[in-house]
């Protein structure tokens, strides 16, 4: 039993923390947010450069074949700084798909450049009615013979934006809320029939409402089996929720350290505020509550790393902890700046937004609980 | 970041499934229920005749060696099977003392006796009036030759009504800090001038005692570590206490035992178990539970390891007494009108429920987790002042 990084894990870690260190100060990061993209392409190099764009992928698919504690580390270390490029949504989210439902021509096309830095990726999954039930999806993909012909919405597209590829989910045969009949589709963003609104959200993110029209797709878009998606889309699910947890982890310790910090030096009535037993008792449980978050997250590693089907009640109570503890450290953080805490140029505001999406994000807490009480309590 | 067991490990589980199963049989189960403090000393002697009494002493005065994983696995397979911990005022508190600080003398004498639970001991900390302001404890001992005389009294000491010794905090100078000027003593509870006067607590029983010490005449031998240095002992020792005080394992198997209790009550027609309301009840204290396991796995591994326990571990008792009384607030609501039952041995036929009175008691007793070992109050701002830094 060990809940220690390898040495690997930790140079991946220090690597991160240097480049936010020295090439992700705050006027810069902001500056980059306000952009015409949103992103830094620079800095997406860089990524890809150092290695970061293969963790996850195969050493087959000439990734560097990370396991989940890599990505989690990875993942801790991007929420620290708040980095807004777009590595959830191409790496975990639309990689993730290509890597598990791919064949080789298909993972060899996309992967590789996923890698490289060169293709920024998108998966669309979202619909105007689903909320989070993955496999509430109306839009269609229907057989024409040679290919499918694409038709329908989605929506908050997480890298929408500036995405080259997609991956879209849609239904190829059965009803609106079947489990069966889901298939996968690369779709090229800039494919005819394909247009798109675009919108950025409150974390930075560069969203995009994405409708299809009578999209034409070759034979060669569908990514693994026809009609069976949603086991495949599942397990990216089960993957990412690790990922945000891992985020959330960093910006739930970032924020706690920086309101520890400035209570320690912000003075009122003649004293650090920091003295007020009022104070201090809720910073302790808010430390309490990033301690226990980060050791949930130890367990869902954990048993991912021994058999991911084995993780799923953890990963569902993970979900289900980070949505509450989140909630507690972000609105003290804010409460414990003061007026500063609520304007748009003190950096703690910006934490607490991107843990609101995170919260959002497959599922927040309330309905996280509902799946761990299924997947717990249906059986006894 | 790993928690896959060994073949060892799996060995080792395996040899503890066949002894809890071998020799916590129904002979012995039904005299810790009959007999009280004398099962437990008999269910005691059991664990030393193997070897296992004393998991967290070191080898060369009888602990086991475990592994950090290895003791995870005892803890685990001793509270599914709804088998107590042992008493911890000797085998855990004033053991670790003596091994940390007592003369060579004090441990040859008193650590094997406590790890035959030849010795029974309860703790004299809390005086009337203290509460958990430990240091404004006033119990005076006054140095006579060879001898201290002892004057005072002390409050809610457990057990002690069976003890055969108290460790002692006690004043043996008035004259600077409140913090300087205490002692660790052992007194031997024959000694003449001490009376345990019973406190009948909340949950109807007699665990908590008074004990007045009137010119108790005490060796000056018995005291551990420098005399005046007595508060340096006692912190040393609440950190190793606070360690052991989460109880994962023993919530854990009260959350099996709520399950077991709603999966059988209804409620028009619908299991407890069934109702949405309830279940939302369940997992958030699951949810907090499976991390709070996790906490505790930190520490063990972080302790294997050599190292002090980080900022993780002073959150156990806090963490780990909130949970425990969670659970035991929820197996009172299964129980609905029975939760009142007062007598403890009525025939379930007759009363026409199981639980009822054992679920009033764990919860009354439970009352007790978050204001001992310093009121979860007190935890808070001892990790504010020594996690957070803050003055």
């Amino acid at each position: 039993m060990n809940f220690d990084y390898t040495e690997e894990q930790q140079m991946v870690r220090d690597s991160i923390a240097r480049f936010v260190q020295d090439d992700y100060d705050w006027d810069t990061r902001r500056a980059i947010v306000d952009s015409d993209e949103g992103m830094s392409r620079q800095n997406w190099q860089t990524f890809a450069e150092l290695g970061w764009l293969s963790i996850p992928f195969s050493e087959a698919d000439g990734g560097f074949g990370g396991n989940i504690v890599d990505m989690s580390v990875v993942m801790e270390e991007m929420g620290k700084g708040l980095v807004v490029e777009p590595f959830f949504p191409t790496v975990v989210l639309f990689g993730g798909v290509v890597a598990r439902a791919g064949d080789e021509a298909q993972r060899a096309e996309i992967l590789e450049s996923v890698i490289g830095g060169e293709t920024l990726g998108a998966f669309a999954y979202v619909e105007r009615q689903s909320r989070f039930a993955i496999n509430d999806c109306k839009t269609t993909a229907t057989a024409n013979g040679d290919g499918y012909t694409l038709n329908g919405e989605k929506v908050v597209v997480f890298n929408g934006e500036n995405a080259d590829k997609l991956v879209v989910l849609a239904r190829t045969s059965g009803g609106q809320f079947d489990e069966d009949g889901l298939s996968l589709f690369l779709v090229d963003a800039n494919a005819e029939g394909v247009s798109k609104v675009c919108y950025p959200m409150m974390d930075a993110q560069r969203v995009a409402n994405i409708t299809f029209d009578n999209v034409q797709l070759g034979a060669g878009a569908l990514l693994g089996t026809e009609g069976s998606a949603l086991p495949v889309v599942n397990e990216v699910v089960s993957e990412a929720l690790i990922a945000l947890a891992s985020e959330a982890i960093g910006i739930m310790g970032t924020l706690n350290a920086k309101t520890l910090e400035y209570t320690k030096t912000r003075e009122q009535f003649g004293v650090a505020i920091g003295s007020f037993q009022a104070l201090q008792h809720r910073m302790v449980d808010t430390m309490m509550a990033y301690e226990q978050a980060k050791s949930l997250l130890f367990k869902a590693l954990c048993e991912y790393k021994i058999d991911p089907a084995s993780a799923e009640a953890t990963i569902h109570a993970l979900k289900v902890l980070i949505d509450r503890n989140g909630k507690l450290i972000y609105g003290e953080a804010i409460q414990m700046h003061g007026g500063m805490g609520i304007t748009d140029e003190l950096d703690i505001g910006h934490y607490a937004k991107r843990l609101m999406m995170i919260n959002a994000t497959l599922g927040d807490g309330t309905f996280h609980r509902s799946k761990f009480i299924e997947s717990t309590y249906a059986a006894a | 970041m790993d928690i896959a067991l060994s073949a060892e490990d799996l060995a080792f589980r395996d040899e503890v499934r066949n002894f809890l199963d071998t020799e916590f049989d129904a002979e012995m189960q039904s005299h810790l229920k009959s007999r009280g403090s004398k099962g437990m000393v008999e269910w005691q002697q059991k664990l030393y005749a193997k070897g296992w009494v004393a998991p967290n002493w070191p080898v060369e005065h009888g602990g086991t060696g475990w592994t950090a994983t290895q003791k995870y696995i005892w803890e685990s397979e001793r509270s599914l099977r709804g088998i107590p911990d042992v008493v911890p005022f000797g085998l855990v508190m004033v053991a670790n003392v003596i091994m940390a600080f007592g003369t060579d003398e004090q441990k040859e004498y008193f650590l094997p006796r406590i790890l035959k639970s030849e010795d029974w001991w309860c703790q004299g900390y809390s005086e009337p009036g203290s509460g958990s302001d430990l240091a404004s404890l006033k119990t005076k001992a006054e140095r006579d030759g060879d001898d201290y005389i002892i004057n005072g009294a002390k409050i809610w000491t457990t057990y002690a009504q069976h003890a055969d010794w108290i460790f002692c905090l006690v004043r043996t100078d008035n004259s600077g800090k409140k913090q300087e000027g205490i002692t660790f003593i052992l007194v031997d509870m024959k000694s003449e001038g001490i009376k345990v006067n019973p406190i009948i607590g909340i949950d109807n029983e007699h665990n908590l005692n008074e004990v007045e010490f009137n010119n108790v005449r005490v060796p000056a031998k018995n005291v551990v570590g420098e005399v005046g240095k007595g508060w340096t002992v006692a912190k040393a020792l609440l950190a190793h206490e606070r360690t052991g005080i989460a109880g994962v394992a023993d919530i854990k198997r009260n959350m099996r035992l709520i399950k077991e209790a709603a999966a059988s009550e209804v409620n028009g027609g619908q299991r407890l178990m069934d109702d949405p309301g309830f279940q939302q009840r369940m997992a958030d204290i699951e949810v907090e539970l499976m991390a709070l396991e996790f906490t505790e796995l930190r520490t063990l591994a972080t302790m294997a390891a050599g190292g002090f326990p980080g900022p993780e571990s002073s959150l156990l008792k806090i963490k780990g007494t909130e949970l425990q009384q969670a659970t035991q607030e929820l197996r009172m609501e299964i129980a609905a009108y029975y939760q009142g039952v007062l007598p403890t041995d009525m025939d379930p036929e007759v009363l026409g429920h199981e639980f009822g009175s054992d679920a009033r008691r764990a919860f009354m007793y439970g009352r007790a987790a978050t204001i001992y070992g310093g009121s979860n109050e007190v935890q808070k701002n001892i990790i504010s002042k020594y996690v957070l830094g803050l003055e």
